[in-house]
């Protein structure tokens, strides 16, 4: 067994909100070894994105985390600021669906690339020009000495995000955490850009977080699969078993609604009712309430995440025979 | 069953863009959105259009339903050109054109409640009825799109993505319109409430007997609940045809792209696929290409695709393609089901 690159135990976070305590995320654990792809996949509220803020600390203020999150054997959680920023940049890069709201608009692209160089690495400015140029290029965006100049709303959605990606990858960071990166690009913008990290990977050797609710680029670009609702997780293994198998409710129900494109089918199987209103959870499973084979143990106690078929974990309370289409 | 509803001619749509520090009198640049674009729409089916941001396909819906002034073409519902109707004839129109809209939420006044927001169409069209007869109507409808008629009384932000979506939809089916034009109504929904209104949508149509036109980005939605599909790009139509063949067989070089790019969750498949990834991005509708719009992006563009713009022709019965060399795209591959 390797060391890992990451590695979190019982992480979980909660908000103190006016209206209660919200719990985001209860007690996740995960492992990633280098060049590692892992997806996690889950709807608006699973917790998924502020699983991946902890893990980096930046969840807001009235935000808490308990567990642990190693970094290659470092502890990230409540590390002071000024020790955490070395990490995160030089460790750990993330990078935004919305590549607008995370880049300067104030400051050429140049500048904004250089800095990071200039405050991580203490290079020059202009060595760390240089380099930034030749990140951008590596991110196949053409012309990359003049695009230095410019400044980030002269660029279109794609080129943005090939900017944030080359600028997560200026400090070589062992870790890319991708928070839905292209949901807000057309699909062929999307192709190229997955299609990039897929290249970034086996460049750099970084291992990456994709976050998502897409299950279609999941399954084209991640070895392993994390399923999260209502802040825990429903069950995890490779890909290529979770798609062909699933041995969850949840999972089951969340491939039967999305329409394919290679298969007419008449109806879409639906999961009824809405994604969970994190206030109220109970201790029981957060699935429970739209779950088509909930029973009786279901609302009371959340089942533990327990292993099967050697590389699998699923949580749920029905047997496995009974999860199928 | 192929009845025309609806038809476009020619349709074109242009924005006056002023140039940057631009005097007054200066003559503002020319945004072409929509160009010659020709749709039909039979009584019935769902026509789907597909194309990424900025094809125009939204700007095509909203010149159908007059919130946009077409600036060439006309418009023809059952035969009649509507765009030379009086204002108020024109208002009228609008009890048969109806939409619905992408940010659910959004589209819904957040100071009426939900009763007011569905019996708003029913006050402009049908002053005629009383309020005791609207009250009836908007909870008759509200139990059909799956929203419990006791919830009149309450504000749109009670409610969850999918609830506004029936409450938009609700209020677009109030006035018994003969077309509805759903411009990505699903796009920012959660997948597993995504299923549940686009199978409330086909529900619909079917007990109605509706005609919708279904905008959206995602070709799998679009493919799952079209009979036929229109592909933009750049504001003009590129391939015309039943969803079966646009999404199985595609023809122009522009829709194999666009097909290959559409991610399918099974792993085993997408690792096989061919894909040929487009290069670079949407060239700017100020400044597009001549000829054939798509030549600086395709693969199989010759010299003489600059020289004009090819005509969408008819390749198999019932399926147009606005390539004349579309025959040399299927080394491309592209298409997804055997």
């Amino acid at each position: 067994m390797t060391e890992h690159l990451l590695s979190v135990r019982d992480l979980s976070v909660s908000f103190d909100t006016p209206d209660g305590t919200v719990s985001a995320v209860n007690g996740i654990s995960l492992d990633l070894a280098k060049r590692d792809t892992l997806a996690i996949v889950g709807e608006s509220g699973s917790g998924k994105t502020q699983l991946a803020f902890a893990m980096l600390g930046l969840l807001a203020r009235n935000g808490r985390s308990e567990g642990s999150v190693r970094i290659e054997g470092q502890e990230i959680l409540n590390l002071p600021e000024a020790k955490l920023n070395k990490v995160r940049a030089e460790r750990v890069a993330m990078i935004f669906q919305d590549p607008m709201t995370s880049l300067n608009p104030y400051l050429k692209i140049g500048t904004q690339m250089a800095e990071v160089l200039q405050l991580h690495l203490g290079k020059s400015k202009r060595a760390a020009m240089e380099d930034a140029a030749r990140m951008l290029d590596a991110v196949r965006i053409p012309d990359a000495k003049r695009r230095l100049g410019m400044y980030p709303h002269e660029f279109s959605g794609g080129m943005r995000q090939r900017i944030m990606i080359a600028m997560a990858l200026l400090c070589r960071p062992a870790l890319l955490i991708a928070d839905e990166p292209t949901t807000a690009l057309d699909v062929t913008v999307q192709a190229q850009i997955m299609e990039l990290l897929t290249e970034v990977r086996e460049e750099f050797g970084t291992a990456i977080i994709l976050i998502t609710h897409d299950l279609g680029i999941v399954a084209g670009s991640c070895e392993r699969t994390m399923v999260m609702y209502g802040g825990r997780v429903m069950e995890t293994g490779p890909t290529d078993k979770l798609f062909e198998a699933p041995s969850h409710p949840y999972t089951l129900g969340l491939l039967a609604a999305v329409p394919r494109l290679d298969i007419p089918q008449e109806d879409l199987l639906t999961i009824p009712g809405d994604p969970p209103d994190l206030l109220g959870l109970s201790g029981g499973c957060p699935f429970t309430p739209r779950c088509p084979l909930a029973h009786e143990p279901c609302p009371q106690r959340m089942p533990d995440l327990v292993s099967f078929d050697t590389d699998r974990k699923r949580a749920c309370h029905a047997a496995r025979e009974d999860v199928h289409r | 069953m192929t009845d025309v509803l609806l038809e476009t001619r020619d349709l074109d749509v242009t924005f006056d863009i002023a140039k940057r520090g631009a005097m007054p009198w200066t003559r503002p640049d020319a945004l072409q959105a929509v160009s010659k674009a020709n749709l039909t729409v039979h009584r019935g089916e769902t026509l789907g259009l597909v194309g990424e941001s900025g094809s125009g396909k939204s700007t095509l819906a909203r010149a159908i339903v007059g919130t946009v002034r077409p600036t060439g073409g006309r418009v023809l519902w059952k035969g009649r050109d509507i765009t030379a109707l009086k204002p108020a004839e024109r208002r009228a129109h609008g009890r048969h054109v109806q939409m619905v809209f992408q940010d659910p939420l959004a589209a819904l006044d957040p100071r009426m409640n939900v009763g007011q927001i569905i019996a708003e169409p029913l006050k402009t069209h049908r002053g005629d009825l009383d309020a005791k007869e609207q009250r009836r109507r908007v909870g008759e409808m509200m139990e059909r799109v799956g929203l419990l008629p006791n919830l009149q009384n309450r504000y749109p932000h009670e409610f969850s993505g999918g609830q506004c979506q029936r409450i938009g939809i609700a209020r677009a089916l109030i006035t018994e319109p003969e077309l509805v034009i759903c411009d990505e109504p699903v796009s920012a929904l959660d997948v597993s409430v995504q299923a549940q209104v686009v199978n409330l949508l086909k529900g619909l149509q079917k007990d109605m007997g509706l005609s919708l036109m279904f905008i959206a980005h995602d070709l799998s939605v679009v493919r799952h609940i079209s009979s036929r599909i229109d592909v933009l790009y750049l504001g003009r139509i590129v391939e015309t045809g039943t969803a079966a063949e646009v999404t199985g067989a595609p023809k122009h070089p522009y829709t194999r792209a666009l097909i290959s790019s559409v991610p399918i969750p099974d792993p085993r498949l997408e690792r096989t696929r061919h894909r040929p990834v487009l290069k670079g991005e949407l060239p700017s509708p100020m400044d597009p290409p001549s000829g054939c719009v798509f030549r600086t992006r395709c693969p199989i563009a010759r010299e003489s695709c600059a020289e004009a713009r090819p005509p969408l022709l008819e390749a198999a019965p019932g399926h147009c393609v606005a390539c004349p060399f579309y025959e040399d795209a299927g080394a491309m591959g592209g298409a997804v089901s055997a």
